[in-house]
């Protein structure tokens, strides 16, 4: 029953932090400018045609009005039109949206495999030169802008080796070099994390305890460090996808990923305000719908937490 | 948390040669991140002297290689460009900029963050939930895209630019000093300020903002080092600084366009961003392994 009420809270938190959001970008994007000046650009258009089009799109109205309008609308599942498409903007969202999951899951995974091993390894043998390396190369890894790294894999990958495409999706061969861009920077900051939490668990009684029973390292590492150091691995995944989505999104256009960010990218530079507007709340839905799903996940691993 | 320092039978007895073997590589990471920030900001400062005149065209030389492939241009060892501008003059007339923004963001940030973070902690009540609930509401927030729909509605700029930045840097700051002021209000020294009827403010500016300092310096390297790779990626996709001034990213993404012929254009920028960013990111974790002995490597 705690969790049923525990839920129920972090939904309402979630959909409080929704309705702020969403004030916050309607009011950025009328504050910055006329969409219909910016749509009708170098078109020379009669103020007739100005007022005729800003009435047929309901722009006309007090913006309170015009907020309390979409927000109606959004709440039953429709984000409006995009002016640049003609298409509704939800079609667009679903449309787009596996392709920019596919990556982000890859990147995740791709980052984990990194990770996990190598920053358990240098947590085992902390100090030696494998440590060492190890914390060096999560620093660079950090220190990689993503736009630059993109670049450097298409210069060797594509452009030199030939081995991987450039750009688009067409299969898994495609999705390589997008994904490891993502997931080698998002390794380097895991690797540090996993490092952490596992120095943290190794000096436990438990482990020793595991280790003078008898216990095969392998076991002990398994199911006793890794078990417990889990629980930080997964919050802070979690918290990763913030920054990871707007990974995505310069990624996504370095390598014309046909995904979500793409098609923000460039709804920004047509000023298509309804589909601006429903990419970023998407956005925004899917990180309290992790953040929730992260601390849900704390249950599974830790039987121990109990939700207040 | 084990202290092994403290405790007489530490839980896992690392050999102390390695122990001895991770501070020196800590001091280590000072000292080198530290070198790397002070040539940088020597480059910074002298690049008027270093390349004077970085947007000198030369069209008999235009994308010549850099100095260790044939066909490299005199004068120009990283290269030229299409219009034959030297790379290298481009990569330090870049620099300033680049160091502004991330100093100038940071400290915005971080005194914007430590203020709110002190008010908060301190005061707790209704001014605490409110501080909160926009961090959450910051947390919440796919940053990026936000950023690049207020850049592309409003046109690039330098001050949109560091104003982005704050806004998005400030919450590191208040948590961290929210926590640490909830900490320190229930010490004894503060307690005894207060029994002697010291002024709120009094208690904020000399107890308290005294010892959550080291926590805001600890983290201000490595938020340099974030600002610069954020402002460097708008500027990379257009949305940042005015690409008429020089500056990495914008070097970067005219580059990209040549990557198939002339891969030095986009490669040098993005290393100049790479060290830059990695000596601050050193510095800043080999200080907070020496002055935050909580976070213990």
């Amino acid at each position: 029953m705690r969790i049923v009420a525990y839920v129920v809270r972090r939904i309402l938190q979630g959909a409080l932090v929704m309705l702020v959001l969403s004030i916050v970008v309607f009011v950025t994007i009328r504050l910055t400018g006329n969409p219909v000046a910016g749509l009708l650009q170098g078109l020379s258009p009669t103020k007739q045609a100005i007022a005729h089009l800003e009435h047929a799109l309901g722009l006309d109205r007090p913006l309170y009005v015009q907020y309390a309008a979409y927000m109606w609308q959004a709440v039953r599942g429709n984000l409006g039109q995009s002016y640049s498409m003609q298409v509704p903007v939800t079609t667009l969202i679903w449309s787009r949206f596996p392709a920019t999951l596919e990556l982000a899951l890859a990147a995740i995974v791709e980052s984990i495999l990194i990770a996990v091993p190598l920053g358990t390894y240098a947590a085992l043998h902390r100090g030696s030169t494998g440590d060492l390396a190890v914390r060096g190369a999560s620093l660079i890894g950090i220190s990689f802008p993503n736009f630059w790294l993109g670049i450097m894999l298409v210069l060797v990958f594509s452009v030199t080796w030939r081995i991987f495409p450039a750009s688009g999706d067409a299969g898994l061969l495609s999705l390589v070099l997008p994904a490891t861009t993502l997931g080698l920077i998002l390794a380097g900051v895991e690797m540090r994390l996993v490092r952490a939490s596992v120095l943290e668990v190794v000096p436990q009684d438990y482990v020793r305890t595991a280790r003078a029973k008898g216990s095969p390292p392998a076991r002990v590492l398994t199911t006793h460090i890794l078990r417990n150091a889990l629980l930080s691995i997964v919050t802070f995944t979690g918290l990763q996808f913030a920054g990871l989505l707007g990974g995505v999104v310069i990624i996504e256009d370095i390598f014309a990923w046909p995904g979500l960010g793409q098609i923000g990218l460039t709804a920004v530079e047509q000023r298509d305000y309804p589909l601006v507007q429903g990419i970023v709340l998407f956005f925004a839905a899917l990180l309290v719908l992790v953040n929730l799903l992260t601390d849900l996940s704390y249950l599974l691993i830790d039987p121990r937490i109990r939700f207040e | 948390m084990a202290q092994p320092a403290v405790s007489p039978a530490p839980a896992a007895p690392a050999a102390p040669n390695r122990t001895h073997r991770l501070r020196r590589w800590l001091s280590a990471s000072v000292l080198i991140g530290g070198v790397v920030v002070a040539v940088v900001v020597v480059i910074a400062a002298l690049s008027g002297l270093l390349a004077p005149n970085p947007n000198a065209l030369s069209l008999g030389a235009t994308l010549a290689p850099p100095f260790f492939q044939a066909g490299a241009a005199a004068g120009a060892p990283l290269g030229t460009d299409y219009l034959g501008r030297n790379v290298l003059s481009l990569i330090i007339a870049g620099t300033p900029i680049s160091l502004e923004i991330g100093l100038l963001a940071t400290t915005c940030a971080a005194t914007l963050g430590t203020a709110l973070g002190l008010l908060s902690g301190y005061a707790g009540g209704w001014v605490d939930d409110v501080v909160m609930r926009l961090v959450d509401v910051q947390l919440a927030f796919p940053f990026i895209l936000m950023a690049l729909t207020f850049m592309a509605v409003s046109g690039p700029g330098l001050a949109k630019l560091i104003v982005i930045l704050i806004l998005s840097g400030w919450v590191t700051y208040a948590r961290v000093v929210r926590g640490e002021t909830l900490r320190l209000r229930e010490l004894l020294f503060v307690e005894s300020a207060r029994a002697v009827g010291a002024p709120r403010r009094r208690i904020l500016a000399r107890h308290i903002l005294p010892n959550v300092l080291p926590s805001v310096l600890v983290l201000a390297p490595i938020d340099v080092a974030n600002n610069i790779l954020l402002s460097a990626a708008l500027t990379f996709i257009g949305l940042g600084i005015d690409p008429s001034i020089p500056s990495w990213g914008g070097l970067l993404a005219n580059g990209r366009i040549y990557l198939n012929t002339s891969w030095w254009i986009a490669t040098f920028p993005g290393l100049a961003i790479m060290v830059t960013v990695f000596g601050f990111n050193l510095l800043g974790d080999g200080l907070r392994d020496a002055l935050d002995p909580r976070s213990r490597t």
